[in-house]
């Protein structure tokens, strides 16, 4: 096998979608010295980013600072900063690299960023959520919003937990009335609300690129990149704008053929957040056996739009809790992230899954065993289980991490030459869910 | 009194469930579990259903299967439970509840769903905007939902009067076990938490007219014991609201000279400040009770009371010397809260120790080294 190709994708929407986050520090860097525009912290998964924009207020995800902290070998130093505060090796890193930047005065860029004017919590499947934010709150000594989002139980949410969502928010938009000093303008929200529905529609044809082979890009590497434009932009024409722009870029490549690589050997659904201070160790490590990601979990924490929802202008209000409720992978409920994965299999034509279990995050990892047994034992998927974490470069161990990645894709390669599958699903598998045997 | 302690650590570790067996022989009923912390055992009283908290398996079963399922950094009471639905040793019950405590409780939850998908499993969402009325309204619906699986399952349809009945029950025990949590901060002498806890905790496993009277003839019994005072340093226990610590290591606590005068063993046995209303509209008279009148806890959020000022009210109220911290291994939410608590501990001049235990511990020395070095500092500064 060759050595380290890093010959992927590297196109115009990557040096776009940088000065577009550089411009979101700016906006964060003025609201430091100005006050203007507000901020208001919020997380990412299930994000209602479409109500601050309604209010002109600026969104402050502290998972985007602590990742890009992570990526930038930073994270090391605030994460034993809390350490020392009291944070246990067990508590979520992201936490623990936030809080620490709070008490060295540390910041991704380097430039300031705002004290928020609210820290809302947008509790959507993630407990650890409303520990950080209520820390947040504490030491900053900003007020805090807590939005409950009932999990989900069902395929669809009941018309009680939308009522309840929507009651919430028609609270919180008259907070941010008092706080940003703009009255609340049902036009203007319904704008935001059409933006997003444009970029969600964008989104998710650029995802079902993937589905063609070879891949124009990696869903799980590359997809990330996009992720912070979908956050930050989405209720707004420049996330329209940047959206179309990397659509027609990543359909052209369709046309030409191109992939990520000058050859697509595999296929791979990829499940969890990515090992962000090792991240480009670890995405060489699939780049060298020419292995693209069509799908990925982790891109649907902010909102999954593949399977065709969309905020509606002309129900702002419900759409938005709806998109809270059940359209983020965080708050739908484990088995519903077994079907999706299968799905991806399936339709996106993947040739196995790599679970990445991060000991940060238990909303993704607890149970990830399991999700195995379901994967390779009842529907026969070549499954690779790897372990290490997103923001603590503590827990990567490369040798071992490589050395499965190996036998992994040594294993699959073997498959396909000889035209054998690697495993057999249980006979059991028409019940889809029964794995005990 | 002993031969009653006896039995009822005999009934913690009875893995077969005797007693929820026999009660269901005795009476044709049906069985839910339900996982820790609360759950609204008066709907499933009121349904005709035994409700039973079932807080893992503490050390009376090797985990084979659970382990795989879970892997590394996930508390022992998730994988426990798992393991006891994967090994068949939830046969008895008829269904299993879950609520929103914690990220790998609920994952839980979807796991057991589908190992054994032959069982009843639910999965409460507890609100946590209690700012906002609309988290009764919520709740109210929550538990309306709940009461009509509860009644498929039993056939018996939920009326206000049953619920109302089943709220006095619950009450009238609430306010017994708050009596006896009374006399062992007065007297911890006369009974000691060791054997509160099993007081307490067997309540668990029994109908719960059958606890209430033994928990009166504790609160009858007791006072009266013989006991002698000893040169014990009074302590606060927190962090053991769901993982439970192995009576080994409460024992510990106690032999190495702790008086436990408050602690959160068993949390949702006394989930409410004061008794849940017995008028009106009973389902919204416990939804309004969960927000508004119950205790704190690392896994119930109200930022209108912070859960600090709940421990500092308790050391102040027990005229406690110390917080011992003992918290279950990979229990997030009590990692997180401990934060906090420590530096209102600190402003406020409170000594304290932090212990994590597991479900399976084999050596208790180190810990026991640790209490008494602890005590030793208390007593001699």
């Amino acid at each position: 096998m060759s050595e380290a190709v890093k010959s992927e994708y590297r196109g115009g929407i990557h040096q776009r979608q940088k000065e577009l986050m550089m411009r979101w520090y700016d906006r964060l860097a003025e609201s430091a010295a100005t006050g203007r525009p507000p901020a208001v912290s919020l997380m990412i998964s299930g994000n209602c980013v479409e109500l601050l924009e309604a209010f002109g207020m600026v969104p402050l995800y502290p998972e985007v600072n602590a990742l890009q902290l992570a990526i930038r070998h930073q994270s090391l130093e605030p994460i034993l900063a809390a350490e020392e505060m009291g944070y246990a090796a067990d508590n979520c890193a992201y936490v623990k690299a936030d809080i620490g930047c709070y008490i060295k005065g540390l910041t991704p860029t380097g430039g300031p960023l705002p004290k928020p004017a609210l820290v809302l919590c947008n509790f959507v499947g993630c407990n650890t959520y409303v520990k950080w934010f209520e820390h947040v709150s504490m030491m900053t000594g900003s007020p805090l919003y807590m939005l409950d989002i009932p999990f989900l139980r069902e395929d669809e949410p009941s018309q009680e937990a939308i009522e309840y969502v929507v009651r919430q928010l028609v609270e919180l938009a008259s907070q941010l009335e008092k706080i940003s000093g703009v009255k609340f303008d049902p036009e203007r929200f319904r704008e935001a609300v059409r933006c997003s529905a444009e970029v969600e529609g964008l989104w998710s044809e650029i995802k079902h690129l993937s589905r063609r082979h070879p891949a124009p890009f990696d869903a799980y590497f590359d997809a990330i990149t996009l992720m912070g434009p979908l956050y930050v932009y989405r209720a707004s024409r420049e996330g329209v704008e940047f959206f179309q722009a990397a659509l027609a870029e990543l359909s052209a490549k369709v046309e030409h053929k191109q992939g990520v690589y000058d050859e697509e050997k595999f296929r791979l659904v990829m499940e969890g957040p990515p090992p962000y201070p090792y991240f480009r160790t670890f995405r060489d490590m699939f780049a060298k056996w020419k292995a693209t990601a069509v799908a990925s979990t982790y891109s649907t924490v902010g909102g999954l739009w593949e399977f065709g929802f969309r905020h509606d202008p002309e129900r702002p209000f419900e759409s938005v809790a709806r998109h809270m409720l059940a359209q983020n992978v965080t708050n739908r409920n484990y088995l519903q992230r077994y079907e999706q994965i299968k799905r991806y299999v399936e339709e996106w034509e993947a040739d196995g899954v790599i679970i990445h279990f991060v000991k940060s995050c238990r909303l993704f990892s607890a149970g990830q065993g399991d999700m195995r047994d379901y994967l390779t034992r009842t529907l026969g998927i070549p499954t690779l289980y790897i372990e290490s974490d997103l923001e603590d470069p503590r827990y990567f161990s490369e040798a071992q991490i490589r050395n499965r990645i190996d036998a992994f894709f040594e294993g699959l390669e073997h498959a396909k030459a000889t035209g054998k599958r690697q495993l057999e699903p249980l006979a059991a598998a028409a019940s889809p869910l029964r794995v005990l045997g | 009194m002993e031969e009653l302690l006896k039995q009822c650590e005999q009934t913690l570790n009875d893995l077969s469930f005797a007693t929820v067996r026999d009660w269901k022989a005795k009476t044709g009923g049906k069985a839910v579990a339900y996982f820790p912390v609360y759950a609204p055992v008066e709907l499933l009283h009121a349904c005709e259903v035994l409700p039973v908290g079932l807080n893992g398996a503490g050390d009376n079963l090797d985990l084979q299967h659970a382990d795989a399922r879970f892997g590394s950094f996930i508390c022992s009471v998730v994988k426990s439970t798992l393991e006891m639905g994967l090994t068949e040793k939830l046969g008895c019950f008829d269904g299993f509840l879950f609520s929103s405590i914690c990220d790998s409780a609920r994952n839980l939850c979807w796991v057991m769903k589908r190992n054994l998908p032959q069982m009843y499993l639910d999965f409460l969402h507890l609100p946590h905007n209690p700012q906002s009325r609309s988290s009764v309204d919520f709740l109210a619906s929550e538990y309306r939902r709940l009461a009509r699986e509860l009644e498929k399952i039993s056939g018996v349809r939920l009326s206000p009067e049953r619920l109302r009945g089943a709220i006095a029950l619950y009450n009238r025990n609430r306010a017994l076990i708050r009596q006896l949590y009374e006399l062992r901060t007065q007297s911890p002498h006369l009974l000691r938490t060791s054997e509160l806890y099993l007081l307490v905790r067997a309540g668990n496993f029994l109908p719960v007219e059958e606890h209430t009277r033994m928990l009166e003839m504790a609160v009858e019994r007791f006072p009266w014991r013989p006991g002698k005072q000893r040169d014990s340093v009074r302590v606060v226990v927190e962090g053991s609201f769901c993982e439970q610590p192995p009576l080994t290591l409460i024992r510990l606590v106690e032999e190495a000279g702790c008086y436990v005068v408050e602690d959160d063993f068993g949390l949702g046995q006394r989930w409410f400040e004061s008794d849940v209303p017995e008028t009106g509209d009973p389902i919204e008279q416990l939804a309004d009770s969960y927000v508004n009148r119950s205790v704190y806890s690392s896994v119930r959020h109200d930022f209108r009371k912070p859960r600090w000022a709940g421990l500092e009210e308790k050391v102040r109220r027990t005229r406690a010397d110390a917080v011992l911290f003992l918290i279950a291994k990979f229990c997030e939410p009590a990692y997180f809260d401990y934060v906090m608590f420590k530096q209102k501990l600190e402003q406020s001049g409170t000594p304290h120790l932090l212990m994590e235990f597991e479900e399976k511990m084999f050596t208790f020395e180190r810990l026991r080294t640790e209490v008494e070095t602890f005590v030793e500092s208390l007593v001699f500064q």
